[in-house]
């Protein structure tokens, strides 16, 4: 396989030699404009790879580690094209750099499960480049034909024998021109891709040394906290600040747009000044706002026509020999990643430094460049090691209140939101409210499939543009409905709501699919054939969806007889250019309670950079996944969210967790993403298994006990 | 205020009322100790006072005076205490946020109970939480530092 850097992109290719002696390689990512506003004006010339002259092999990484194992995916990508000694291989993270453009997204952020979608090439290229500079070092040294030598783990070896490792070669390599020809291996010549590794950045995780955003302290560093209103989109009327100014510690309390802020020399007399504090907020029109209310304006608006999303066939024309109608609902669910929402913001007058655990740097340097008045590039973003992501750390709330505050103190502030603060920030998986219509013909094939989905819109939030007036996360998961059903339509209504909506793991997919598998085990249900056999029967056009359901059916032995009151239920997505399958063997006891004993998960991701991470990355979805299907809830009443901090918005612990296996489906396919995908099929397997068990259909989660609860 | 900490003796000057945690971060720049809830809900802060497990986010730092506090940056010099071993071992961490604190529970775990079940490690780790789900790699590693102390001992 051969790659050409075309003409115009040459000039993007640079390379230069370190002062210390060694071969700096990067070019720039091919962009594309998701977020138009974040294009970059300039190109800057960049290194995301460095060979050392101690033969250490250094990757900067642009993308945000936040536990999906990027810091180890990006190196193995480089390594392999570049025939390196993974033993020497290195990470660092990078500054925030046009060249870092992730190029799903068009700029510096991670996110979507794009990070080998995206660099799957461009990195590989990486590698090679530097390969060839190293291999045209060394028959240059020897005085032989470049194509008499090959390269292995470090090093070049000429036909002869003579071998010179990478470290020796990299001062002669860096002063050669940078080849327009990037030959990249043939798969099936991988030696690291496909192979396993362990992670880069454990060592760091179990000493304390890993540096999170919380974890930063510039010298003369504040630190805030922020008393927001209680209830969504009040306004601050007064506020008396004597209290918490006789705190020890406390420096500064002041009102800003989302709140009043106590600033002082640590969190702990921050956040005594804060509960010392005195404010009459201004409540407004939203103090009765309620969960129940919103959710009857949902389920109202499924009455009426929506945006029409697919549509395949006539749906009204069609008249079933059985029909069956559901309405599935999904509640809002925060991210609760473990570190809370935390920036350290530096404003200096010209110049911006800014420290976050952050999934969009290229995002921030915009964003805050815009608040601050200054041009981008005196925006400096320090990526920080992130304690969960999840879409959460894609917001820009944490970084714009941090510059705020640093711009009032004149000081470096770190704005740190507590759990309950984190819990009620706004940012939460939309509520969701689905009408369905299905129906069989006299044979039991599915004829009709309607879906009518109504929430708020993640693009709106975002600022992203609506593809044909639809917001594409909002129907993401049924509008791809893979069963070959002749009559179909898919219909989004937008309802907005004083609750702020955002990207959750997985996005759309994560309550679409719950409901489009719950709802086809319905029609199976109602054909009377086993769940398993009446998908795999229409999945006959969907190949990729069809091989993880039956391999992980037959990994689960499905249809065998399970262990007396234990169930199968089974489910399969697509996201991110992922297909997943998952059965889950569940109980029930007596009194309604649900045990989730085991997940089977069948991936097919395409070609595979990392299994060992692929299968981590499945196991941590699915109990993300869980984590939600039994517990995730964020509920509104009187215009406040109910909920917290962990007491009242459980998480999974060790003792529901299920054991889980993972298979990998062997692929030539084009990568697809992995943090995301294993996360969809989760709740409807094991809502589909609840039904095995109970015989009762839950249409709404998360799942509650009370429900299943025998008479 | 004196106490012992990761084997050194130290004095602090700050309210008694402190949570142990914020003295760490803040007035001490330890900073491998997380902070996640603040309400001894999700053990992220879990440290070791005279050897137990405790949640450093409520606990004054006036309940440690006169004794020995561990921290993950006392636990071993360079990570070679055989629950980290074993952490690496098993590749345990994701995001690697909750990990000091699992680590932290882990190690009292087996320092009492060199031989636990697996219904004796979810009692002893239920109280840490891990949003990345890494629970069946933490159990296996817990088993795994127990087999490494049982021969070292």
């Amino acid at each position: 396989m051969s790659v050409i850097i075309n003409e115009s992109r040459r000039g993007f290719l640079k390379t230069s030699v370190l002062a210390g002696g060694g071969l700096v390689v990067g070019f720039m990512l091919p962009g594309a404009a998701r977020f138009a506003a974040a294009a970059s004006p300039v190109f800057r010339p960049n290194a995301y790879l460095r060979i050392g002259s101690d033969n250490s092999v250094t990757v900067l990484c642009g993308l945000s580690e936040m536990g999906q194992g990027v810091h180890t995916a990006i190196p193995m990508l480089v390594a392999e094209e570049l025939d390196a000694d993974w033993s020497k291989i290195r990470v660092e993270q990078a500054a925030t750099d046009p060249a870092f453009k992730n190029p799903i997204f068009g700029l510096q952020a991670t996110g979507g499960s794009s990070a080998v979608r995206g660099h799957w090439e461009p990195m590989r290229k990486a590698g090679a480049t530097a390969r060839a500079m190293l291999i045209a070092a060394a028959a240059e040294t020897w005085k032989v034909d470049p194509a008499s030598c090959k390269t292995e783990k470090g090093e070049v070896i000429h036909s002869s024998g003579k071998r010179l490792s990478y470290g020796k070669l990299a001062e002669k390599a860096g002063k050669l021109a940078v080849p327009q020809v990037a030959t990249l291996k043939d798969p099936s010549k991988f030696t690291i891709l496909g192979k396993g590794a362990k992670r880069l950045d454990t060592a760091v995780k179990v000493t304390g040394r890993a540096k999170f955003g919380l974890d930063v302290k510039p010298p003369g560093m504040l630190t805030a906290v922020i008393e927001r209103s209680p209830v969504i989109g009040g306004k601050l009327g007064s506020f008396n600040a004597d209290k918490p100014k006789s705190v020890p510690g406390v420096k500064q309390v002041v009102a800003i747009p989302t709140g009043v802020a106590v600033l002082a020399d640590g969190y702990w007399s921050a956040k005594k000044g804060r509960e010392l504090l005195e404010i009459k907020w201004n409540d407004g029109a939203n103090a009765t706002l309620s969960s129940e209310s919103i959710r009857a304006d949902f389920a109202e608006a499924t009455g009426k026509p929506g945006l029409v999303a697919r549509k395949d066939g006539d749906i009204a024309a069609v008249a079933p020999a059985k029909r069956i109608e559901a309405i599935y609902e999904a509640p809002y669910l925060a991210h609760s990643c473990m570190e809370p929402m935390n920036c350290t913001a530096w404003f200096k007058g010209g110049e911006l430094e800014v420290w976050a655990s952050t999934q969009a740097p290229g995002l921030n340097q915009v964003v805050l460049a815009q608040l601050a008045g200054i041009a981008p590039e005196k925006v400096t973003v320090h990526t920080m090691y992130l304690g969960g992501g999840f879409g959460r750390r894609f917001a820009q709330d944490f970084a714009v209140d941090a510059t705020i505050l640093s711009k009032i103190a004149g000081a470096p502030v770190k704005l740190v939101y507590s759990r309950e603060d984190d819990t009620r920030a706004m940012f939460y998986r939309p509520a969701s409210v689905c009408k369905f219509s299905g129906g069989l013909d006299d044979a039991g094939k599915p004829v009709l499939f309607s879906a009518r989905s109504v929430c708020s819109s993640i693009a709106q939030a975002a600022q992203m543009p609506f593809e044909k007036g639809i917001d594409s996360f909002a129907v993401e998961g049924i509008s791809q409905m893979p069963y070959s059903i002749a009559n179909v339509q898919v219909e989004w209504a937008q309802k907005e709501t004083p609750v702020g909506v955002w990207f959750w793991r997985s996005v759309g997919h994560s309550q679409n699919i719950y409901f489009v598998e719950s709802f086809i085990d319905e029609l199976a249900v109602l054909a009377g054939r086993d769940p398993f056999e009446f998908r795999r029967a229409f999945l006959d056009k969907a190949p990729r969806y069809k091989g993880v359901l039956e391999l992980a059916a037959e990994r689960a032995s499905w249809g065998k007889p399970l262990a007396a009151g234990r169930f199968h239920g089974i489910a399969v997505g697509e996201s991110f250019g992922s297909y997943v399958a998952e059965v889950a063997e569940v109980s029930v006891a007596k009194d309604g309670e649900v045990r989730v004993h085991r997940i089977v998960c069948a991936v097919d991701c395409g070609m595979t950079v990392n299994p060992d991470i692929i299968k981590r990355q499945m196991e941590s979805a699915i109990m993300y996944g869980l984590s939600a299907a039994l517990h995730g809830k964020i509920s509104i009443k009187d215009g406040r969210i109910e909920q917290g901090n962990f007491d009242q918005y459980a998480i999974l612990r060790m003792g529901e967790a299920p054991r889980v296996d993972v298979h990998i489906v062997p692929s030539h396919e084009a990568p697809g993403g992995v943090g995301e995908p294993g996360l969809p099929p989760l709740a409807p397997a094991v809502v589909n298994a609840l039904f095995a068990a109970t015989g009762k259909r839950l249409r709404k989660l998360p799942i509650d006990p009370a429900e299943l609860k025998q008479a | 205020m004196r106490l012992t900490l990761n084997g050194k003796k130290i004095s602090v000057d700050v309210p008694p009322d402190t949570p142990l945690l914020w003295v760490l971060r803040d007035t001490l720049g330890l900073t491998g100790t997380k902070f996640g809830c603040g309400q001894a809900l999700c053990g992220a802060c879990t440290v070791h006072l005279d050897g137990a497990a405790i949640r450093s986010c409520t606990t004054p730092v006036s309940a440690a005076e006169g004794k020995r506090v561990t921290t993950i940056e006392g636990l071993s010099r360079n990570g070679e205490h055989p629950v980290q071993v074993a952490w690496q071992k098993v590749d345990v961490p994701q995001c690697g946020y909750c990990q000091s604190g699992q680590i932290m529970s882990a190690s009292a775990l087996l320092a009492k109970n060199p031989h636990p079940t697996d219904a004796e490690i979810e009692a002893a780790m239920n109280g840490n939480i891990c949003r990345c789900g890494t629970y069946n790699q933490i159990r296996e590693a817990v088993h795994a530092a127990a087999r490494m102390l049982r021969k070292e001992a």
